[in-house]
This record gives structure tokens, C-alpha cells and sequence, in this order.
């Protein structure tokens, strides 16, 4: 059957290459979580905020971000923005398209964790004196953060597993990217494949780790 | 004012990219939720010890980004001379992806299914089959369906990514087109645009649904 001898070694030796690859895969991830986590505060505040502009902003955002693929955001900010004269590398590009994907998922995370913590805790607040950013600050948002934790830890893996898109727009110092180019070099698809597989499993599974650890300590009580 | 060179056979191209989109989509769905439920009730009867291979296979398939399965899966093809075509290799992986998602969700369901109604059920009388068969598939669709609606959605999403293999989908469809008439931005829109009307009022019936049907209100 398998008339192919696998080349182990070639990717073996590569092996320090792609995990240079796999730190900038999760440089990308963390600045994507961490401009997502912001623009999601944003969106959630603007969706409460009443507003009608603000609110429909929010809207369409959480919507095109959840019901188009991760993918199509990314070309959308390689290719779609070129309509607008701006050119951007496919770091940023890659960057952008995860942040607004992260951004949409946690916006509605964090809304569903508002929504799981009862008016009258605020108004009991309130009522004890607490001036309104007092009670948010105090009672909701420690509640809130607790909740939307362990989602906004799945989207870390999340963001983690689509850095792998950018190869599709031209990324090569991502692990991805960095496997992809090596391959290219070689044609060993599969040997360097699979040991990409195995790191980005591996990372995956740390950061699902760390955050339970960091999870049972911050939640203690 | 707004011109385009854009013609309706560029139109119909697009529309065949979506049928393939879909085309891969109901495939994989389909086998995957098949083998979700198998694995499902496998990982159920089983419990946590038996069934720790199976869990570690599937949770590989969700920790392991979609495009190196696929590549993965087309390199080993390859190797092994299977010939399959980009279609079934695209198809073969979207249902272990499926099925490892599809087996979580299943798993939900029948826990979430009390043991005392279940042994109300079985001193009854009633057998293994006949127990699964009319009190836990009632109860266990109810909570699952949802989560599956979502499951079905990113799949469809994330089928996007078999243009790696050459598979001329929607997404792939429309950067040919934006290759060729250099409009990337109507052309993607377009695209984005066909995904969202797929997409979204599927997702709305799933957010009611599981509005509706929450076991606690």
C-alpha cells in the first residue's frame, strides 16, 4: 500500500523554524483576542447603550462577524480594502480578519453574560448607595468576567486554530505559513504537516490548560 | 454611476460555487452527525475510561486547525494511492470534523436526560433499544438540536476552506472572478452576502428554537 518512504528527519531539522513560526502564530492570536476583547466591550456597551445608531452598528457587526466565514473576513481585508486604497500586509490583514471574527463571538458572549446576572443585583447595589458605574464596576462586572471566562478561552482556541487562514493570503512567517513554504521547498507534505498538526495541538491544549488553571485560582470563591 | 463587468454567466459561476459549497456541506453533515451519534452513545456506554481513545481522537479533530486536516488528509491520499478526488478527501475530513463536534453534542444530550426517567423507563419493561428509542431520542433532540443547528452553520462556514484543495466553492468561485475583473470589493461582497442569506435565518431558528425549547422556563 504505501509504496513511500517518510522523511522524518527533513522535518525533524526543521523543526526550530516552525517554532519560531508557532510564536508568531501566537503573537497573532493573543493581539487578536486582545483588540477583540476591546472592540466586544465596545459592541456590548454600544448594544446597550439604546442608542439606535450604536445599537445597529453593533448589530450588523456581531452578525456579519457570526454568520460569514472566518475566511471571507480575512480576504475581505486583504482584497475587499484594496477597493478603498488601503493595502495591507498579510500580517495585518490576517490580524484584522481574526480580531473582527474574535470581536463578533465575544460580543455576544459577553452579552449573554450580562443577560445571566439578575437587574435586581444592580438595583440592590443602587439601592445600598452605589452610584450606577459603582454597581456595574462592584457587582456586575467581577460576575460577568466569571462567566464569559471559559467561552472567551474556547475563542482564544479559536483564534489560535484560524491564524492557520493566512497561508490562503500569502502569510509565510506564521507556523501555517512558515509549514507551507517548507513544503514547498520539499514537497514533504506530510511529514511537515503532521509535525505542524502535533504543535498546534500541543498549544491548543496548553492554552486550554492555563486558562483552567488560572480559572480555579481567580475563581476560588 | 456604478459600472460593472460583472455578467450574469460570472453570476451563474458564483451559483455553482455555492451549490458546491452546499453540496460539501450536506455530505459532511450528514455522515458527521452520523458518526456523532454513534461515537455519541459509544462515549455514553462506555464511560469516561473505555472510551478515552475515541475522546482523544476527536478532541485531535477539534484542537487541530480545519486546513492542515485537509492537507493532511490529501498528502496521506496520496501516499497511499487511495485517488480519491479533492471532493471526497474534502468530504472524508469534514465529517471526522463534524462527527468530533457532533459527538459532544450528543453526548450533552443524553446526559441531560435525568437516570431516574431513563430507569422509570427500563422497570417499565421497556429494552436498551426501546428506551433510547422513545424517551432519551425525545428529550436528548429537544437540547440538542440547537447546538447541532450551530454545529451545521460552522460547518458550512468552515467548508471554505476545501478551496485549498483546488474544490471551486463559493469563496473560491469568487476570487477567480475578482482575479479576472480586479473589483474585489463587489465581487466579495457579493460572496459575503450569499453566505449571510444562507447563514443567518438558519441561525435565527436556532437561537428561537433554543429560546423556545430551554429546558428551564
Amino acid at each position: 500500500m504505501f509504496n513511500y518512504t517518510f522523511h522524518w528527519n527533513q522535518a525533524l531539522k526543521a523543526l526550530p523554524q516552525m517554532l519560531d513560526g508557532a510564536l508568531v502564530t501566537l503573537q497573532i492570536a493573543l493581539l487578536s483576542m486582545l483588540i477583540g476583547v476591546i472592540c466586544a466591550l465596545a459592541l456590548t456597551g454600544f448594544r446597550l447603550s439604546g442608542n439606535r445608531v450604536l445599537n445597529g452598528f453593533a448589530t450588523t457587526w456581531v452578525e456579519i462577524a457570526r454568520n460569514t466565514p472566518a475566511l471571507f473576513q480575512i480576504y475581505m481585508a486583504h482584497f475587499g480594502l484594496g477597493n478603498f486604497g488601503i493595502h495591507l500586509s498579510p500580517y495585518t490583514a490576517l490580524l484584522v480578519g481574526i480580531a473582527f471574527n474574535n470581536a463578533g463571538y465575544l460580543a455576544e458572549n459577553f452579552r449573554g453574560a450580562l443577560k445571566a446576572i439578575p437587574d435586581t443585583q444592580t438595583r440592590a447595589g443602587r439601592s445600598l448607595g452605589m452610584t450606577a458605574v459603582q454597581a456595574f464596576r462592584y457587582i456586575v462586572l467581577p460576575q460577568m468576567l466569571r462567566i464569559a471566562f471559559l467561552p472567551t478561552t474556547n475563542q482564544m482556541v479559536w483564534a489560535i486554530l484560524m491564524t492557520s487562514l493566512g497561508v490562503t493570503v500569502g502569510m509565510n512567517t506564521d507556523l501555517a505559513g512558515v509549514t507551507q513554504e517548507l513544503n514547498a521547498r520539499s514537497f514533504r507534505t506530510f511529514e511537515f504537516f503532521a509535525l505542524a498538526a502535533v504543535i498546534y495541538y500541543i498549544i491548543a491544549k496548553a492554552v486550554t490548560l492555563a486558562a483552567r488553571a488560572l480559572a480555579s485560582r481567580m475563581f476560588r470563591y | 454611476m456604478f459600472n460593472t463587468a460583472l455578467t450574469w454567466s460570472d453570476l451563474a459561476f458564483l451559483a455553482q460555487g455555492a451549490a458546491m459549497t452546499l453540496a460539501v456541506t450536506a455530505v459532511s453533515v450528514t455522515a458527521g452527525t452520523l458518526l456523532g451519534i454513534l461515537f455519541g452513545v459509544i462515549r455514553v456506554q462506555a464511560g469516561p475510561y473505555w472510551s478515552a481513545p475515541l475522546t482523544f481522537v476527536l478532541d485531535v479533530f477539534r484542537s487541530v486547525p480545519l486546513l492542515i486536516q485537509l492537507v493532511l488528509a490529501n498528502a496521506f491520499q496520496s501516499i497511499a494511492k487511495l485517488g480519491w478526488a479533492p471532493f471526497t478527501t474534502s468530504c472524508v475530513v469534514l465529517s471526522l470534523y463534524t462527527a468530533a463536534y457532533c459527538t459532544e453534542i450528543v453526548r450533552g444530550g443524553i446526559t441531560s436526560v435525568p437516570a431516574t426517567t431513563r430507569r422509570a423507563a427500563r422497570s417499565l419493561g421497556m429494552t436498551w433499544w426501546q428506551d433510547m428509542r422513545y424517551i432519551v431520542t425525545p428529550l436528548a433532540t429537544r437540547v440538542s438540536l440547537p447546538s447541532w443547528i450551530g454545529l451545521t452553520l460552522g460547518v458550512m462556514k468552515d467548508s471554505a476552506l476545501v478551496l485549498w484543495l483546488g474544490l471551486i466553492e463559493l469563496l473560491r468561485a469568487s476570487q477567480i472572478l475578482v482575479t479576472r475583473l480586479q473589483e474585489p470589493l463587489f465581487i466579495l461582497l457579493i460572496c459575503g452576502a450569499v453566505y449571510f442569506l444562507i447563514s443567518f435565518p438558519i441561525a435565527r431558528l436556532g437561537g428561537y428554537l433554543e429560546k423556545r425549547w430551554s429546558p428551564n422556563d
